[in-house]
């Protein structure tokens, strides 16, 4: 049997749409219907937009986006540090991500509307069988 | 369909009763509907529970089990925040086919301290839990969200999302069935400590335990009951359509839009023909929100309207009269069969010092986050 690579054992995504390649950078990846166009995060059984259930097609979606709104959170479940500020992120494709935004204080005057933000990954927590749980969020650029 | 009439509604002062069990409360605020209606269990043929967090428990049979095993259908509903709506909804539809002639909506939740902060657990090894670490999934976020999206459309602001946490404290002071009765200021608001910004604490509903119930019978019937019918003029269910947005960001404005225009349609009403609606300020950010998406105020202008006093009572349109959310508390599945009792109450005259006078027409407004969105449009015949 062949080993897997490395990076594929010790390195996990926190979600499934986070994609981790041997080579090359991190990046999203979404899906697009064939039929309307309508571009999702992550995987899709069918189109809950059109109603198509015909495959769709793969889309490595933008690494840079706008912010559209936020929130400061400063009370949240128990074990979850703050404060910190939890945003939705819109790419180029038409896809929004929910995220945290880092490199600015969690301050709503640091934050302005359609700023542009890149996305970086850094490895968050290990899990049971010891591989680096990796996560991303965005930064203002 | 037939017309429907409310003719009996109770409820228990929303609070804290961790010496009682849920179909304990349940069944209190049942007696209370049944009191209120002058009718007894044998005359009802079909009851709806709501609950949400014992939503495997059998709740609506349990407290059968302590008014009267009369054996007749029972239906336990589970639709988030809009769980008691969803149950007064079903008690309505029952009727208005035709199906029956006498039904009864209770809902009834203990909420612990947890609250709208409890659940988002990812389940599995919690190394990958996203609560945190991808934004927040958790309520506070997501109305604070919502919130900060109606003032980057509209240039809103804070003050003005405080100013419904303090117009509904002031109101809830006239409410003996509140869970808080307590006036704050404005600076008081805008000084607390930030639960989710833009919300602060007293901009976020609290955690507590309650019921309420409500009796529906054919209008055919109902006067032989009551010479006060409250007359179901819709009873509307959405859920979320496609919205560009509302599978990571959820939408809470297109379903109620779409609910409020099916609402006023089959009512043959329009938002100017109310006098008064009970919506769902599960956080200070909703209610604004919910003034344009109902309609009762223009584009982009639910901010004046608080501004200027127009949805207290006294004012154009009072909005949570019996303090909202914010002030009367958030049973989950008791919420919305309150509203429709408040509502209720105020078409009959009976609602005390925080009467809205004169009322004909009353809305009540529940949206469940995932998405659920319930309007009832009553009337006074
Ligand atoms: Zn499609």
């Amino acid at each position: 049997m062949a080993e897997a690579p490395a990076a594929e054992k010790t390195q996990r995504p926190i979600v499934p749409f986070l994609k981790l390649p041997a080579t090359g950078n991190p990046y999203l990846q979404g899906s697009r219907c064939k039929k309307c166009g309508a571009t999702y995060l992550g995987a899709r059984m069918a189109c809950s937009k059109c109603f198509s259930t015909d495959a769709m097609d793969d889309v490595q979606l933008s690494d840079k986006g706008e912010l559209h709104v936020f929130s400061i959170v400063h009370q949240s479940a128990p074990g979850v540090p703050t404060p910190y500020i939890a945003a939705i992120v819109d790419l180029p494709e038409g896809v929004s991500v929910r995220c945290n935004i880092q490199g600015v204080e969690p301050d709503p005057k640091n934050l302005k509307f359609g700023m542009p933000v890149q996305m970086v990954t850094e490895k968050i927590r290990t899990d049971r069988e010891g591989n680096d749980v990796i996560a991303f969020s965005f930064k203002p650029i | 369909m037939r017309d429907v009439a409310v003719i009996g509604v109770g409820m228990i002062k929303f609070g804290r009763y961790p010496e009682k069990t849920v179909p304990e409360l349940g069944a209190q605020a049942a007696h209370l509907a049944l009191k209120d209606a002058g009718v007894d269990m044998k005359d009802i043929e079909l009851v709806a529970s709501g609950n949400l967090y014992q939503s495997n428990a059998m709740v609506g049979q349990r407290i059968l089990q302590i008014i009267g095993q009369t054996g007749v259908p029972v239906i336990n509903v589970a639709n988030a925040c809009a769980t008691g709506s969803t149950a007064f909804r079903e008690a309505y539809m029952s009727v208005a086919s035709g199906a029956y002639d006498m039904t009864m909506a209770i809902g009834s939740e203990q909420m612990g301290k947890m609250g709208l902060l409890g659940g988002g657990g990812a389940g599995g090894d919690p190394a990958y839990s996203t609560e945190g670490v991808l934004g927040s999934g958790l309520m506070p976020a997501v109305f604070g969200m919502a919130g900060v999206e109606h003032m980057r459309k509209y240039g809103s602001t804070q003050e003005h999302f405080a100013k419904v946490s303090v117009k509904n404290h002031k109101h809830s002071m006239h409410n003996p069935y509140s869970q808080y009765q307590t006036e704050v200021g404005l600076e008081e608001v805008l000084n607390a400590r930030v639960v989710s910004w833009p919300n602060t604490l007293y901009m976020c509903c609290p955690t507590g335990d309650g019921a309420a119930a409500a009796i529906l019978c054919s209008m055919d019937k109902a006067r032989q009951y009551t010479t006060k019918p409250i007359r179901v003029a819709a009873s509307v269910l959405t859920s979320d359509p496609w919205t560009q947005r509302d599978l990571i960001m959820p939408d809470i404005n297109t379903l109620t839009r779409n609910a409020a225009k099916e609402a006023y349609e089959k009512a043959g009403i329009g938002p100017g023909d109310l006098d008064l609606i009970e919506l769902h300020d599960c956080f200070a950010t909703a209610e604004l929100l919910h003034y344009e998406n109902l309609g009762i105020c223009g584009e982009g202008e639910a901010g004046r309207m608080i501004d200027e006093g127009a949805t207290s009572v006294g004012g154009k349109i009072p909005v949570n009269a019996s303090g909202g959310l914010l002030s009367k508390g958030h049973p989950l599945g008791a919420t919305g069969v309150a509203n429709v009792c408040e509502v209720v109450w105020h078409l009959r005259g009976e609602a005390g010092n925080r009467q809205v006078e004169g009322a004909k027409v009353g809305m009540a407004h529940v949206i469940g986050l995932g998405s659920a969105c319930t309007l009832q449009v009553l009337e006074k015949v």
